[in-house]
């Protein structure tokens, strides 16, 4: 299984400029939706994550039955729904319809899933050419990177990144101003809009009672892609579904707060079917790309498919004290943060994210902010037990085991335990005037205790146990 | 004075079984004397029931729940008999009450074992103010102290007020807060060894919270975040103190 990369957590920890930047934007998005769901505006707010939480439970055990009649109601409109069982499927549908509508070039609406499946480099591979044009991902795109966080993609980077970064790729004079930037990214975008000739966006969610998606942005690049194009293909995982159109109501008060404080985003889109008769706007043709990618193997799991409750928001890693150290790029998948350090192991396996879940030191903030009232603890913990297991049947991590059972063994001895300790403090001895040791005396500081003084130390061990004095003053006190 | 006097009577009928954790009876012995001091105060009979060790937590967190299912049938063994048993943890209050059931969903028998007692068993400040009522220690600590909301008791166990509540009357004390008195300290049991500079990535964010109040002790209703917290001031170089709240409250 692959472990940890530690040096790069060490690496991300040391560059001051970088820590500044993701503790103040994730600090700022906290404070933001804080202010959004408090109970002074708006008191309904735990009931409506109640709300949502049944919602979503009642769709992802139901799916089968919303994702027929979602289907059926987007034929109904003339659009068209098309099964992918992963990333490569979707990519060969977008090439084939490429080649059929003889396009050369997509424009894209920001889109996680599309990230997951790596569409990008799949259609770059096609000779298609794919361009973002959310100002984030597109900044991301020309600097050939990763989205940092789902929600704000070039969180990690400064406005003054961003212009070297212009100034290199797009060859324009070195502008620091945000807005100006805007302009300028506006003024590359602009021709690509008019000359695409698809559009390919996400879809927050798929509305199964209307057949329509709906898209929440704050850009206008979205409806750009979505009505310019001949051709719009909506990209969204099966995950996507609410049963009715109603259930809006409660997803996006939730949404908007939850990912960056706004009651409502700019732009709630709701899209179903392509341009009809008498429309002045829209695609001719409209196509629903519905992504399995690991998701029914979730299903199967009564805990841990609250996992596809997730609706995205980013909240859990703004909150998250772990994400806030390490950032985005040092997960390894796309979706970062607690939600990623249950998918990305359930999605992709195993094997390939063992150490994630185990990143976490379990403060449960995370479950605390979900507007969806996924238990993320509870999920990290049942996966650690799921991993210590598979390790188990494949023989690694045999020292840790034996140390579990050691201390297992110990903890069932108090007697023993108590000899254990008593030993321990007469190696960790009181140096006096309060102070704590640096490391532990004539033994190797290797391994967790290594770990421990790297950056901490150690506190004397006392003289005498707390079951050693409490039997001499109740001695005492008879 | 009848009244009185019968009031103070019903409280010595009382018994109370400590279960101080492994750090705090190996580690921090003066934590579980003044608890002990703290409840006697009170007029509850203290016990310790002595084949008590752990309550299995490294393991279950660690995704050892075989080995976390046997400590936790010695922690109900050892605890069975006790009206009331009283932990100076929240995080090992919540391994008692939140996640035994978790362990045994496949064990009748010991799930029932597991119901009988976690509504017995009381974080320490909990204790005070839900079952034995008192907010007034009449307690002397003189000094400024900054408090730490310790996760498992936040999130799990819902103490926010209360430790704050029992300090107000706490004589000679000012409770100056840190502007991130909820964020993690960093410890998270294995995972402060398993990702040692992540944990102590979280740590630094703290105590730089901590000493920027100006208090000379931060106070806290976990051990182990305070092993943390201090562990990480006293590499600094800082003379604040890492304090819990049972010796705030047993301060004379």
């Amino acid at each position: 299984m692959i472990s940890a990369p530690q040096e790069k957590f060490q690496e991300t920890l040391a560059n001051s400029g970088l820590q500044e930047a993701i503790y103040s934007a994730t600090g700022r998005l906290m404070e933001k939706r804080r202010n959004t769901v408090k109970a002074e505006v708006l008191p309904d707010y735990q009931e409506l994550r109640d709300q949502a939480s049944a919602l979503k439970k009642h769709t992802v055990e139901n799916l089968d039955h919303y994702l027929e009649q979602f289907e059926a109601n987007v034929n109904a409109h003339g659009g068209k729904v098309i099964y992918c069982k992963d990333g490569a499927e979707v990519a060969e549908f977008l090439a084939d319809l490429a080649k059929q509508k003889k396009a050369r070039l997509l424009v894209k609406v920001k889109s996680m899933t599309t990230e997951e499946i790596d569409l990008n480099e799949h259609l770059a591979e096609q000779n298609l050419e794919i361009v973002e044009t959310d100002l984030g991902e597109f900044i991301v795109q020309i600097a050939h990177s990763r989205p940092y966080h789902i929600v704000a993609p070039a969180l990690n980077l400064t406005r003054y990144d961003v212009a070297d970064l212009f100034t290199k790729t797009l060859g324009v004079p070195r502008e620091t101003d945000p807005e100006k930037q805007c302009k300028i990214a506006r003024g590359v975008l602009r021709e690509k809009f008019l000359a695409a000739d698809i559009g390919v966006s996400g879809a927050n969610f798929l509305v199964a009672d209307s057949g329509a998606i709906v898209t929440v942005t704050n850009e206008g690049n979205g409806r750009m892609c979505t009505t310019m194009p001949k051709v719009h293909v909506a990209i969204a995982g099966i995950e996507k579904l609410i049963p009715r159109a109603q259930d809006l109501a409660v997803f996006l008060k939730l949404l908007g707060r939850s990912a960056t404080g706004q009651p409502l985003t700019v732009y709630t889109t709701f899209i179903s079917g392509p341009r009809r008769a008498g429309e002045i706007d829209g695609p001719e043709e409209f196509y629903v790309v519905l992504l399995d990618g690991g998701r029914t193997r979730l299903l199967a799991d009564r805990e841990k498919r609250q996992s596809l409750h997730c609706i995205r928001c980013g909240a859990c890693l703004n909150h998250c004290p772990v994400y806030r150290k390490i950032g985005g790029h040092n997960y390894p998948w796309v979706y970062s943060g607690p939600i990623g350090s249950v998918i990305s192991p359930q999605y992709r396996g195993l094997q390939q994210d063992a150490w994630l879940p185990f990143a976490s030191s379990l403060c449960g903030v995370c479950a605390e902010v979900c507007p969806v009232k996924i238990d993320l603890p509870k999920l990290l913990l049942d996966l650690r037990s799921d991993i210590v297991k598979a390790k188990k049947r494949e023989g690694q991590s045999t020292l840790e085991r034996l140390g579990f059972r050691g201390y297992a063994w110990l903890m069932r001895h108090p007697r023993l335990f108590q000899l254990a300790g008593r030993m321990g403090a007469l190696v960790m001895r009181d140096p006096g005037q309060g102070k704590w040791l640096r490391k532990v005396p004539f033994v190797p500081n290797i391994g967790p205790l290594g770990a421990w003084t790297s950056g901490r130390d150690l506190p004397p061990m006392p003289k005498q146990s707390f079951r050693q004095q409490w039997a001499q003053r109740q001695k005492g006190a008879r | 004075m009848a009244l009185l006097g019968w009031y103070n009577f019903s409280f010595m009928a009382k018994r109370v079984s400590l279960f101080v954790t492994c750090i705090i009876d190996q580690l921090f012995p003066e934590v579980g004397l003044a608890t002990a001091d703290v409840l006697e105060r009170l007029g509850y009979t203290v016990d310790f029931p002595e084949k008590q060790t752990c309550c299995g937590q490294p393991a279950f967190n660690t995704g050892y729940r075989q080995e976390a299912r046997e400590i936790a049938c010695q922690c109900i063994e050892v605890l069975r008999g006790a009206e009331y048993v009283v932990v100076p943890s929240g995080s090992c209050t919540s391994m008692i009450t939140e996640h035994f059931e978790e362990l045994f969903v496949k064990d009748p028998q010991w799930l029932e074992e597991t119901h009988r007692l976690t509504p017995r068993v009381w974080e320490f400040s909990k204790f005070l103010l839900e079952v034995a009522k008192v907010e007034d220690l009449g307690a002397r600590y003189d000094g400024v102290v900054t408090f730490h909301d310790s996760c498992h008791g936040l999130r799990a166990l819902k103490i926010k007020e209360g430790p704050r509540r029992l300090m107000s009357h706490v004589k000679g004390l000012t409770l100056r807060e840190m502007d991130i008195p909820e964020e993690c300290c960093g410890f998270g049991g294995t995972f402060s060894v398993k990702f040692p500079s992540i944990s102590c990535g979280m740590t630094r964010t703290k105590i730089d919270s901590i000493v920027r109040t100006g208090a000379d002790a931060v106070v806290g209703v976990d051990a182990s975040c305070l092993l943390q917290i201090r562990g990480a001031l006293s590499r600094s170089g800082s003379p604040v103190k890492a304090l819990h709240l049972a010796q705030i409250l047993a301060g004379r």
